[in-house]
């Protein structure tokens, strides 16, 4: 056990390298390679699984060093997923956040809709250099379901989705969808019947088939090697946005708003700007009907630290360490959990996580579409409201407001999500078949 | 492995094992359905012939367990068990019988409690150590200091998948004896013990594991016996929790008789 610097350490989840590095305030944040940020992260499982996360390890980092799989990466990006996705400068929107100029940077024109697809065509490719035949993935709105349904499609993998049963009652059409693309859907019954227990499903499925199947994770948390690998596949929105910015601007923004859930599209935002210590980076975690109610999915603002599916990170938790059920608006969000990097990252102070409540978040999901001419996912209206409240900080500062900047990560779009707007924004005529349908919290 | 006189668990298979038997460890979960009933079934298991006494810290996400046993620590947990109660349990049964006592549980409970202060309380109240399901040695820095200033056992677990270099640092780093996971799956009984089981049990001898104790799918005698001829105990989980949930303590004692019988060597 003490053979290495790192199991020497191991009882604070700190190596001595990297606790070294993250003292060094010249050292960059980028490219973060895990199993530790900070204290956080880890390998907290089931040891039948080791041996998988090892084989899924030395295939990540062999596949990242291989010309051959970036290139592969690049190509369906690039024709498929329809990359480089656009950034568009929002005019009207950017009254509402104090005047100061507003990009939003638009996975939401990604196909399947969201970031998501980023995540799941890489890690499909490395399903198949390990000779996998099944992937499973869990999904909570649907919209990863979906994303792991095509690349399995796209790629001639078998794909299981484990969704929670009162999710697949209430987002039917996407488990229509996932059917569509050749996709076993499976609700999931045990525990709260939410997001966090069709991962423990997935999880039970993957120790019993790790011979021919993949678990696809669907965000930036879990046991390493997910989270720095789910953060590489979604590095290419941070990129890409960071040189439009310079292109468009001429200069970087002052601050760069994303939603938390997991973090998946936060993190690949962040990263490309990790390392500009100028540019503010702002994640907006689920408040759900406010903190102070203890209905929400504001896991950094308000857990603790623990370990839940393989990492040690924030969580909602009581006193006894049982995992407490989250609750927002957005189902994207809804999970009691937080990537390790965006652990690592709030302590630090690199970068500052607040919760927005559902109201707030409806409200600038009425703004966009108003605005702009585009409906954003709920997950992103969290991001939207609060670079509402950033911008309005920014021109409280003084100055020009219209020489301060404000990039967002549109991450996906919002046709999911259509039935229950319309519900909240009471649009449905009472008799209507859509009405009954978002009574039950169907999105469309 | 550390070979400690003190360790209870090892004792406790040496005692089965100087009879002639491989041990019988048998597995509840904590508070199910109340926390009486979990003292007077362990006891009842103690007085028919088991050999370790494994309670299960009912948790809200056990990745590791299936139908049964989530079933079972989902209704503990809505009749109010807290882990503050694990230690009652522990001293309930170990003030009561010789048979040696280990807590089953997921880290995140004991990590939130303190490491250490669940050791120290753990070793008040009389328990051998801990089996930890998504604990592995790699990330064991708190428990293994903590363990030792207790002196209490860490049973590791080890699996089919697990490579060798693994198995000989798991073996290192456990006490007691180390839990050689019989197929690649979750808790729950099934109709044949897989081959894997033995292959793993001789790789975790062969990395110098004086104790391998088998698990996951055991429920019959036959079974039992099977393991017996080349294991050092037998650990029965969800066929168990079955029987006290259909038949009380009776249905229990009487089981763990039957499962008994099938723990003799020859």
């Amino acid at each position: 056990m003490t053979d290495s610097p790192q199991a020497a350490n191991a009882s604070t989840g700190v190596t001595t390298d990297t606790a070294d590095a993250f003292l060094d305030p010249t050292a960059s944040l980028r490219h973060a390679p895990g199993p530790y940020f900070g204290e956080y992260g880890g390998r907290w499982m089931p040891e039948s699984l080791i041996a998988a996360l090892d084989e899924l390890t030395d295939t990540f980092d062999k596949a990242k060093a291989d010309p051959e799989f970036t290139a592969q990466v690049a190509e369906l990006n690039r024709t498929y997923a329809g990359r480089p996705s656009l950034l568009t400068e929002a005019k009207r929107f950017a009254e509402y956040a104090g005047g100061v100029r507003i990009f939003l940077k638009r996975e939401d024109l990604n196909h399947t809709g969201s970031h998501k697809i980023n995540n799941v065509l890489g890690q499909a490719l490395l399903a198949k250099r390990m000779g996998k035949t099944r992937v499973i993935a869990e999904t909570g709105a649907g919209q990863h379901g979906v994303a792991s349904a095509t690349a399995a499609a796209l790629m001639g993998l078998e794909c299981v989705v484990y969704m929670g049963a009162e999710d697949c009652r209430r987002q039917a059409l996407n488990v229509a969808r996932m059917e569509l693309l050749g996709a076993t859907v499976i609700p999931v019954t045990s525990g709260s019947q939410t997001l966090k227990d069709a991962i423990n499903e997935a999880l039970r499925d993957w120790v019993a088939n790790v011979d021919t199947t993949h678990y696809l994770l669907g965000t930036a948390a879990g046991a390493h090697p997910f989270p720095s690998m789910v953060r590489f596949f979604h590095e290419v929105i941070g990129e890409e946005a960071r040189e439009q910015m310079l292109a468009e601007t001429g200069k970087l923004p002052d601050a760069v708003c994303a939603c938390i859930g997991g973090g998946s599209n936060a993190i690949g935002m962040f990263h490309g700007f990790l390392d500009d210590p100028g540019v503010a980076l702002y994640g907006f975690e689920a408040g759900g009907e406010g903190v102070e109610t203890g209905r929400h999915a504001a896991t950094i603002t308000l857990g603790r630290p623990g370990v839940l599916h393989g990492a040690r990170s924030y969580l909602m938790q009581d006193d006894d360490g049982q995992t407490i059920e989250s609750h927002s608006i957005s189902a994207g969000l809804d999970y009691p959990g937080v990537g390790p990097e965006h652990a690592y990252l709030a302590d630090i102070g690199r970068v500052s996580y607040e919760p927005i409540t559902d109201a707030e978040a409806m409200d600038a999901f009425r703004v966009l579409c108003r605005s702009e001419g585009i409906i954003p996912a709920i997950e992103t209206a969290h991001a939207l409201a609060g670079a509402i409240k950033v911008g309005q900080r920014l021109a409280a500062e003084g100055g020009d407001p219209s020489e301060k900047i404000v990039l967002i990560n549109l991450s996906g779009r919002g046709d999911k999500d259509v039935a229950t707007a319309a519900e909240y924004f009471d649009l449905l005529p009472d008799d209507s078949a859509e009405a009954e349908i978002g009574k039950d919290g169907e999105q469309l | 492995m550390t070979t400690q006189t003190t360790s209870k668990a090892a004792a406790a298979i040496d005692r089965a094992r100087d009879a002639g038997r491989a041990a019988l460890i048998g597995y509840l979960p904590a508070g199910f359905p109340d926390v009486q009933t979990t003292i007077d079934a362990a006891l009842a298991m103690a007085n028919n012939g088991v050999d370790l006494i494994e309670i299960g810290i009912p948790y809200s996400d056990p990745v590791m367990d299936g139908q049964v046993i989530q079933d079972a620590t989902v209704q503990a947990l809505k009749n109010g068990f807290t882990v503050e109660r694990i230690f009652d349990i522990v001293e309930g049964i170990t003030s009561q019988t010789d048979a040696a006592v280990l807590v089953m549980t997921y880290w995140n409970p004991v990590m939130q409690l303190g490491v250490r202060e669940f050791a120290r309380r753990l070793h008040e109240a009389g328990g051998a150590g801990l089996i930890t399901p998504d604990l592995i040695p790699d990330e064991a820095g708190a428990w293994i200091a903590a363990s030792d200033e207790f002196g209490l056992d860490r049973i590791f677990l080890v699996a089919p998948s697990t490579s060798p270099e693994r198995m000989e640092r798991t073996v290192k780093a456990s006490r007691g004896f180390v839990y050689a996971v019989s197929i690649m799956g979750i808790t729950g009984a099934r109709t044949a013990v897989s081959s894997a089981a033995r292959a793993v049990v001789d790789a975790a001898h062969g990395a110098g594991a004086e104790r391998a104790c088998v698990g996951l799918g055991v429920s019959t005698a036959a079974q039992v016996k099977e393991i017996a001829a080349y294991a050092d105990g037998v650990i029965v989980g969800t066929a168990l929790v079955a029987a006290l949930r259909d038949g009380g303590v009776e249905a229990l004692s009487e089981l763990t008789k039957d499962l008994s019988s099938g723990t003799g060597k020859s």
